[in-house]
């Protein structure tokens, strides 16, 4: 993982500010900010929901999304979650939209590690806060792809990969957790997953929480 | 967008004493002497040496007369998370042959839990009391949980993060019975009560304690410095080696300032305790009436506040539904407000607050959640000076949420994700 300029890991205390200047800006500053209440007014032609406040980061995603040249247009969001969380979305929304618009084709190329590199680094241990943006805009794309009929392009397989020394994706651990693995030990009896890459456990774990809820519901 | 203005006078708030406190003027000056004049070895023979460790000693008999024992009682330590340490790991392995049970409660303190854990790796058994809501855990649950094999129990005197004062005495007094009922020495009682010291009676006699965890640096005193209250017929063995100092269960040349330093802050907190509790349990409901009435959706979690026994004074632990706890935190920290949040965002893991979760809080609510605890030099006005910043900072950071949680947790949707 990338830790570039600027951002250091706070200090447990959380007393001082670690974070690059630019992801501060872009906190304190969030740009293309959808307020609750609002949403009818954008009139967008997709939008995307990830997350969940239980798993601590939901994000909304709104494009407006030129059909001729499926140029993004414009771009809206709102998110519950931490600096980090907030900060990448932010950012997000600005290069989807930036110097007339991505296509939609080039945004779906876009990675976390994109984002946390414009935004100067991010603390390892953030990292995860900002990986919620990418499956978002898959999510609108794909709402755009259904309202535009265009079946055969929508991607339902995130397939977000894990864990790259052994090619984990989500998929894998969902399915550990519909086997019956109910914590990182049991999925990692059946997957050895996050053993060589112990960067990956904390994804793993929201995972393993987030599939255990969906599944078989709350504690 | 519009956040509330930023203030023209830019105050720092800090509502964190329980993570730690300021040392007090008049204890930094007792401590002063004995950094550069009066520095000698306490275990020196000569006369500075001598003279050092009258301090030291004096100090011990202090404190001893504030737990109402014997200073041979008293072994200073390195802080309070050594003397959580020293208290379950030198218990257990002076007397694992005896068995090899522990009971804890699952609010502890990490310094409590980590061992726990570890020692789980190594052949115990270890029973996590589940508190209530509010964080208590009852005489009965302990007596339950019992066993032929237990040696140790450990129950927090208050909690850290909720406040909940837990019921020591009469757990104390069910572990009397069973030792005598079983004729038996075991399990001895073990409490940390880094944050009850300042606060309430610390008599190990009426609370039926064996050993005892308390620190400086949440009562005023400097950092680095604690001591652990054992009991004359518990032995343990030690876990620190080397030059044979606090009669050989904790080696090192001791800190004398910061012992010094710790004497004088124990006494000034407990000598004072009736009036200030009284002054911060006034300040921390006049918060929560407040933050009740200017922001929807707040939740308090934690005791009710106002049974004054069984919550710390200066405890205020909220929920605030639809925002994440480190966002708003960062935000307020602008303002010059601090304190700190059982959000996933600051745990080394991605679970929000151990606590809060043992409690039966949803996750949503934990990642949520602020804590606030007033301190000796909290006045109304920072409180007045919060409300002025809090309201407009979370009304602006709910807009920006797509989250729109119920107060009762039990009309909540399940949550969606990405398919």
């Amino acid at each position: 993982m990338t830790n570039t300029t600027g951002a250091k890991i706070r200090d447990k205390q959380g007393n001082t500010w670690l974070y690059s200047d630019t992801v501060k800006d872009h906190f304190f500053n969030p740009r293309n900010i959808l307020f609750a209440g609002e949403e009818d007014k954008y009139d967008a032609d997709a939008m995307g929901r990830v997350g969940s406040p239980a798993c601590g980061d939901e994000m909304v995603l709104w494009l407006k999304i030129d059909p001729k040249t499926e140029k993004i247009a414009d771009c809206k969001w709102q998110t519950f979650g931490c600096g980090s969380a907030i900060a990448s979305t932010s950012m997000l929304s600005v290069m989807l939209s930036e110097n007339g618009g991505m296509t939609i084709e080039d945004a779906l190329k876009l990675k976390p590690q994109d984002i946390m590199e414009r935004l100067g680094g991010l603390p390892n241990r953030k990292i995860h806060c900002s990986v919620l943006g990418d499956k978002a805009l898959q999510a609108a794309v794909n709402d755009w792809y259904r309202k535009t009929g265009q079946h055969d392009k929508i991607i339902t397989k995130g397939a977000k990969i894990i864990d790259d020394k052994l090619n984990i994706t989500d998929h894998d651990i969902e399915e550990a957790v519909l086997e019956g693995a109910k914590t990182l030990e049991d999925v990692q009896k059946k997957l050895k997953v996050g053993v060589a890459t112990p960067e990956a456990i904390p994804e793993i774990e929201q995972l393993i929480r987030f599939y255990s809820e969906k599944y078989y519901g709350a504690e | 967008m519009s956040f509330p203005k930023k203030p023209e006078n830019k105050r720092t708030v800090y509502f964190d004493h329980a993570a730690t406190t300021y040392v007090d003027d008049v204890v930094l000056e007792e401590m002063q002497p004995y950094f550069s004049d009066i520095y000698a070895n306490p275990s020196g023979l000569y006369a500075i040496g001598r003279e050092v460790n009258g301090a030291l000693e004096d100090a011990r008999r202090r404190i001893a007369q504030i737990l109402h024992t014997l200073p041979d009682t008293i072994f200073f330590t390195g802080g309070g998370t050594e003397s959580d340490n020293m208290a379950i790991l030198g218990v257990v392995r002076k007397h694992e042959k005896n068995g090899k049970h522990i009971i804890t409660t699952k609010i502890e303190h990490h310094a409590v839990l980590y061992p726990c854990e570890y020692l789980e790796k190594h052949g115990f058994e270890v029973t996590y009391l589940t508190p209530d809501e509010q964080g208590f855990v009852t005489p009965k649950q302990v007596k339950e949980a019992l066993r032929a094999d237990t040696i140790l129990v450990s129950v927090m005197y208050a909690n850290n993060e909720i406040g909940t004062v837990e019921p020591l005495a009469d757990i104390g007094r069910e572990l009397l019975k069973w030792r005598k009922e079983n004729n038996t020495k075991y399990p001895y009682f073990h409490t940390d009560a880094c944050q009850a010291a300042g606060a309430f009676d610390l008599d190990v006699e009426k609370l039926h304690v064996d050993l005892m965890t308390i620190n400086a640096s949440k009562l005023y005193g400097p950092k680095g410095v604690g001591i652990l209250y054992k009991h004359r017929n518990v032995s343990i063995e030690p876990i620190i080696f080397g030059g044979g100092q606090e009669r050989g269960l904790r080696s090192g040349t001791e800190n004398v300032p910061g012992i010094v330093g710790f004497a004088k802050a124990l006494e000034m907190a407990q000598e004072n305790n009736e009036v200030e509790n009284k002054r911060l349990t006034e300040l921390r409901n006049y918060f929560w009436e407040r933050l009740d009435k200017e922001i929807p959706k707040m939740r308090l979690n934690g005791p009710a506040l106002d049974k004054e026994d069984l919550r710390l004074p200066n405890n205020l632990n909220v929920s605030v539904l639809d925002i994440e706890g480190e966002a708003l935190l960062l935000y307020l920290d602008e303002y010059g407000i601090v304190c700190s949040t059982g959000s996933a965002c600051t745990s080394e893991s991605l679970d929000p607050s151990h606590v809060l979760l043992a409690c039966g809080l949803p996750y949503e609510y934990a990642h949520g959640s602020l804590r606030f605890t007033l301190g000796k030099r909290t006045t109304k006005e920072d409180i007045d000076y919060s409300m002025k910043y809090l309201p407009g900072i979370v009304d602006i950071l709910r807009k920006i949420s797509p989250v729109n949680l119920q107060e009762d947790a039990k009309k909540n949707t399940h949550p969606q994700y990405l398919q």
